[in-house]
């Protein structure tokens, strides 16, 4: 006799200790602890936080501890916990001239007014595995600092490379939205189209590093081109400010690290506008360069329609770029197809044995 | 649950959720874009379908959720004890004595009754997309009432397999004004849309859009006069109460080709094969 399948109750909870089980791992390896993951998975931690849409390295580090190191849902558990925080209102925009420098580099000028400065890169290292890291005795790295301070702090005000190519003209002028203007947020409002450049740089901020990496890397393939150079990329500290009304004026309340990109693309100028170099913008936090500049070349292939460009490549594609780089959302609903559908299924079976009757019936074409 | 408001999402997101269903009642069948929220589930799960049962749902009511008809499927039962711990409601197997219902995929064969709320849970609500994978334009064909092309989607299916190849998820017209997409319930449903006594709200979370179909209010699937909207028909029995006009699953019993029929509604089926009283 049939019985049909029960105790997805007990099945829960039965998955959940085995998880829980499998997230320690052997008990006789020590646990591992948010400040290690903070500190030593320095990278994941900014990844998790520039797609969770939150600055907080140790809640970053937790979710990617509960998450067993897979940073989908890492980013997932963040995300979930955001939405369940009070909003006190919009900071002012940061300004990142006035950054505390750890890196900057410029593709596009030999020397410039503060320097190309290298910083903590892996883009000259050669990538052989390092066996000392492996050691035995990992505890018995050298634990003093190896790096040479900087002579000099880079605290002052370092220009920003494109605000030096502004002067002449040669790049558009980027005005500054309306101070007095509501920012939009995409957590409380659902996209519309046209977005508008301000929602378009939220959700790329918030897309997914691999899907944006794919597309930014196509149009430098020819689907749709737009000749980039890597103007300005910088990393270091920013002070984020808040006006609170009874104030009425600015306090600093946060420093945080955001790494940010100025592409600087040509353009050899179309119906409605002069032949100048334009712009793609990139943002985000932590060390995130590969994020901020894909963002970058996104960003700047999305604006063609502003530019009069006809789109004809998928990253031109405002509708398809924007609804499919949230990774949250493609993770949970790509997944879902593991939950039960025998109902649509039966529908399709009883379906389809009526197609191939009916064609069993006709003589073969 | 300490540190979470009732049902989980605050009062101001609860309030907003609730506009967008006012408006969803009062244009049937419109897809109303929401302020949906990252819910502790995850997408494709019934985000969708649960932020519209946390905005509703108070301390009276008593809860139904059923994924595939059935209420004892794993996410059923983890949609159920979301709400079971977040507001404390009284939770019941029993359609009759529900006042509210989340369901994926089906609609329960008792019949409904004015002031039940149903809630489906909606994966992609708008009807046009395999036709047209662009919001900007679909939103301007539904606008415009232009709806041939899904006509002419139906005519093909007919010309080429001399039926409508859809098996679920079949489009309906609601109110004779907005095409709508029922959720992938089977086309078998599609007649308890018609009409219904209940209040039956969609949800869909990661597209962020809300629709409803109010009580009493006209569904009709579409058709052509000379091939009229059926329904999926069995052969056999549901194996375990005999019920004849219920969906019926097909469970694989051995592998030698043999199979058994029985009811996609489990709580239908219990109450048939209870002795009565």
């Amino acid at each position: 006799m049939y019985v049909a399948v029960k105790g997805g109750e007990r099945a829960i909870e039965e998955a959940h200790r085995l998880l829980a089980d499998a997230r320690r791992g052997d008990p006789a390896v020590p646990e591992i602890t948010l400040r290690q993951i903070e500190q030593q998975l320095a990278l994941a931690v900014d990844r998790v936080m520039t797609e969770g849409s939150v600055f907080d390295r140790e809640l970053a580090a937790l979710a990617i501890k509960q998450a067993r190191g897979d940073l989908f849902e890492a980013v997932f558990l963040l995300r979930a916990y955001r939405t369940t925080l009070p909003r006190f209102g919009a900071s002012e925009p940061i300004d990142t001239s006035d950054m505390t420098i750890r890196r900057r580099i410029s593709a596009t000028f030999k020397d410039l007014p503060g320097g190309q400065i290298l910083g903590p890169t892996f883009d000259y290292t050669h990538r052989l595995l390092d066996f000392d890291l492996a050691g035995p005795d990992p505890g018995g790295e050298t634990p003093s600092r190896q790096a040479t301070p900087p002579a000099d702090p880079l605290d002052e005000p370092i220009p920003r490379v494109v605000d030096l190519l502004d002067r002449e003209g040669l790049i558009e002028a980027e005005e500054p939205d309306d101070d007095g203007e509501p920012v939009g947020d995409l957590t409380r409002e659902p996209l519309r189209f046209p977005c508008g450049r301000a929602a378009r740089l939220q959700n790329l901020a918030r897309g997914d590093e691999g899907f944006l990496l794919a597309l930014g890397y196509s149009t430098q393939r020819g689907y749709g081109r737009n000749h980039p150079f890597a103007g300005e990329i910088r990393l270091g500290e920013v002070d984020v400010e808040l006006s609170p009304e009874e104030l009425g004026f600015p306090i600093a309340i946060a420093s945080i690290t955001v790494t940010e990109c100025q592409m600087v693309n040509q353009f050899k100028g179309s119906a409605s506008a002069p032949a100048q170099f334009t712009r793609g913008y990139g943002l985000a936090f932590g060390e995130s360069e590969r994020k901020a500049m894909v963002m970058a070349l996104v960003d700047r292939a999305l604006r063609c329609a502003e530019l009069g460009e006809e789109p004809v490549s998928p990253a031109q594609d405002e509708e398809f770029v924007l609804y499919h780089s949230d990774n949250v959302e493609a993770s949970g609903f790509v997944q879902h197809l593991k939950l039960p559908h025998y109902v649509d299924f039966q529908s399709e079976l009883v379906l389809v044995r009526n197609l191939r009757a009916a064609a069993g019936t006709r003589p073969a074409a | 649950m300490s540190g979470y408001n009732f049902a989980y999402l605050d009062e101001q997101t609860k309030r907003m959720i609730r506009r967008a269903i006012l408006k969803a009642v009062a244009i049937p069948g419109y897809q109303v874009p929401f302020g949906s929220r990252e819910m502790p589930l995850s997408y494709g799960w019934g985000t969708g379908g649960v932020q519209v049962t946390a905005s509703v749902i108070g301390p009276e009511d008593v809860l139904k959720v059923i994924d595939q008809g059935a209420d004892d499927t794993t996410n059923a039962v983890s949609i159920r004890q979301f709400f079971a711990r977040t507001t404390g409601v009284k939770t019941t197997t029993r359609t009759d004595r529900a006042t509210l219902i989340q369901t994926r995929h089906r609609i329960p064969e008792t019949p409904l009754r004015e002031g039940q709320i149903m809630v489906f849970q909606v994966p992609i609500p708008e009807p046009l997309r395999w036709l047209e994978p662009r919001e900007s334009e679909t939103r301007k064909i539904h606008a415009l009432e232009e709806y041939g092309a899904m006509h002419v989607r139906l005519y093909e299916d007919i010309t080429l397999h001399g039926r409508v190849a859809t098996a679920y998820d079949y489009p309906v017209r609601v109110n004779g004004r907005y095409v709508m997409r029922p959720s992938p319930i089977p086309k078998f449903d599609n007649p308890k849309l018609d009409r219904n006594p209940a209040l039956l709200l969609f949800g869909a979370g990661r597209e962020k859009r809300i629709y409803a179909v109010p009580s009493w209010t006209s569904v009709k699937s579409l058709d052509f006069k000379d091939h009229p909207f059926t329904i999926e028909k069995w052969e056999q029995s549901c194996a375990l109460c005999g019920a004849g006009d219920s969906f019926l699953d097909e469970v694989i019993v051995d592998d030698k080709g043999g199979r058994m029929f029985v009811c996609s509604d489990t709580d239908y089926c219990a109450r048939r094969r209870e002795p009565t009283r």
